[in-house]
């Protein structure tokens, strides 16, 4: 399993209940069934997708986030989880209002478009960059609306969400993000990781 | 209609009071196993079948000589496999293959009841059948499953006997019949009526059958299981064994062709007055009415785990129909399943060979059989 989502598992607590939405082929709702007993349900807009949770004997809706999250009733899940998926949406704004009306806590990544990486990529090469995290070209990426780990901080903090705990991933490196280190940190992570509420 | 084959038949002696007011008892139900029922009894799964369909759902139906109508879904090693578990189906009541309907003969008159048979509705039908499951002497169902109005008998059992099924699987379906759904079904039971073989319902007296209109019926109603572009693939404007247009009304196209074979085969094996009831059945059904408009409610007692099925060409119950199913089960925290299988074979597309369709019903059975 990816580092990630080892990250997300630490942050969920045992015996709950946690909505996956854009739960891909289930391997965290797997990890979370099996090692923390939770009742776990995910939302997954793949057909093929969503046959492979059911392979596993996982609980899944098909559905499209951007639509389907409303029919799920305030503060229904104890965590909805929504990994490397924000930046997908049409309304990534509306996406994460929805999340913290189910949830009483979402936990959100991003893959940073501030990594260093990504900028030299564009510095250097003139090009939209390609990395690891963002492998597609500009023309094929389902990537609309790219941010940076100090975008979505600023804008958690915009809208007056509480953030609980702020993580910085690079590659196997897990580290706390604060106020004082938040440049560094928007520079050295490829991935953000955020437990917030509203 | 074959008489003379045995069917398997429960007598049902308890009382049974139908939404339309009247009360039956001693009726018959009759129904077919397939697999056996292990020692804990907690290996059934009880199959509803669609509007003319009927408890044979696997292996050779005797009254047709042909596959059973969910054959492949229904046997060993199949979706819904006969070598572990143990599968029930019956005939609805009002059906015409042995279970209490119109062809039957009213006890107190001696005769048959043609429209004189009650009115019956979904919530009758399933009520019957947990008779059933009493008579197996089993307490909880592993699974309850159907497709169409199979569907809608699935969710009625579910909100009737919360705690007798741990696993649900509507596919297909609708919560309430739609004004395009009711509305074909008049279409069907128009066509029966103005065929003067029909006789107000007592063709039985007369030795009739109106065999034309149950087949227009028949017709209209298959178009609505299959898609256009199905249609389109299959037939196209293809001829019937000739070279060009005949100028007559003959069947030129093989589509027409099709349909009128289709109608041909449908009247031997069915009765034209249980077409009737049960379409009327159908049409009548709405399980949110049935909790002031809220369908969550019919849901609130039970802890099975659901999965629902729908097709992208199905247009008869389409997504939509059964997404809100989805979306009352989520209202109130219940465990739900969903996925939309990518089909072009219409409706019927649960009745036929769709990997992606029976697979999936495969492994949530399975895997659930393995947990719940």
């Amino acid at each position: 399993m990816k580092n990630e989502f080892k990250v997300i598992a630490d942050l969920v607590e045992k015996n709950t209940r946690v909505l996956d939405v854009g739960c891909a082929d289930g391997v965290l709702m797997e990890f979370l069934r099996d090692n923390k007993n939770i009742d776990i349900r995910g939302l997954e807009i793949s057909k093929n997708k969503v046959q492979k949770c059911i392979e596993k004997g996982l609980t899944v809706i098909e559905g499209n986030a951007e639509f389907d999250l409303k029919q799920f009733p305030d503060k229904s899940f104890d965590y909805v989880v929504l990994s490397q998926t924000l930046q997908a949406f049409l309304n990534p704004e509306l996406v994460i209002n929805e999340l913290l009306r189910v949830g009483k806590k979402a936990i959100v990544t991003i893959p940073n478009f501030g990594y260093w990486k990504v900028r030299l990529h564009l510095l250097l090469k003139g090009t939209m960059p390609v990395t690891e995290t963002l492998p597609d070209q500009w023309y094929n990426t389902p990537n609309l609306h790219m941010c940076t780990i100090k975008d979505f901080v600023y804008f958690v903090r915009s809208r007056n969400f509480k953030i609980f705990k702020s993580l910085a991933l690079n590659e196997k490196n897990t580290s706390l993000i604060n106020n004082k280190n938040l440049e560094i940190k928007n520079l050295f992570s490829d991935l953000g990781i955020f437990l917030i509420e509203k | 209609m074959n008489k003379e084959i045995n069917l398997k038949t429960l007598l049902v002696k308890k009382p049974l009071k139908l939404d339309c007011g009247k009360t039956i008892n001693n009726f018959p139900i009759a129904y077919e196993t397939y697999g056996t029922l292990n020692e804990k009894k907690d290996n059934a799964i009880l199959v509803f079948h669609a509007l003319t369909g009927d408890q044979f759902v696997a292996g050779l139906n005797p009254v047709t000589n042909k596959d059973g109508w969910w054959s492949y879904a229904v046997g060993p090693n199949k979706s819904i496999d006969t070598n572990k578990y143990f599968v029930i189906c019956s005939n609805v009541i009002g059906g015409c293959l042995g279970s209490f309907g119109p062809s039957h003969k009213d006890p107190d008159t001696q005769k048959v009841f043609g429209t004189n048979f009650p009115v019956i509705t979904i919530n009758d039908m399933v009520n019957a059948q947990y008779n059933l499951i009493d008579h197996f002497g089993i307490d909880k169902l592993f699974s309850i499953v159907g497709g169409s109005m199979g569907g809608m008998q699935v969710l009625q059992f579910i909100s009737n006997f919360p705690d007798k099924a741990k696993t649900v699987i509507p596919i297909a379906c609708t919560s309430s019949h739609s004004a395009q759904n009711i509305a074909f079904n008049e279409l069907g039971r128009q066509a029966i009526a103005a065929d003067s073989n029909w006789n107000d319902g007592n063709y039985n007296t007369k030795n009739t059958i109106p065999n034309k209109g149950l087949a227009v019926a028949r017709m209209a109603a298959h178009i609505t299981y299959l898609s256009k572009k199905g249609l389109q693939e299959k037939f196209g404007r293809k001829l019937q064994e000739r070279e060009d247009l005949k100028f007559g009304f003959d069947a030129d196209f093989q589509i027409e062709s099709y349909l009128r074979y289709q109608g041909s085969v449908f009247v031997d094996r069915f009765d034209a007055n249980s077409y009737l009831y049960i379409t009327r059945a159908m049409d009548y059904f709405d399980l949110a009415k049935q909790f002031n408009g809220n369908l969550s409610d019919a849901f609130k007692d039970t802890n099975a785990k659901f999965f629902v099925i729908s097709f992208t060409s199905d247009w008869l119950y389409p997504t939509q129909e059964n997404k809100d199913i989805v979306i009352a089960l989520n209202a109130i925290g219940a465990d739900v399943g969903f996925v939309e299988i990518e089909s072009d074979k219409g409706h019927d597309s649960f009745l036929l060979d769709v990997p992606e369709f029976l697979n999936a019903l495969k492994n949530f059975l399975d895997k659930s059989y393995a947990t719940v």
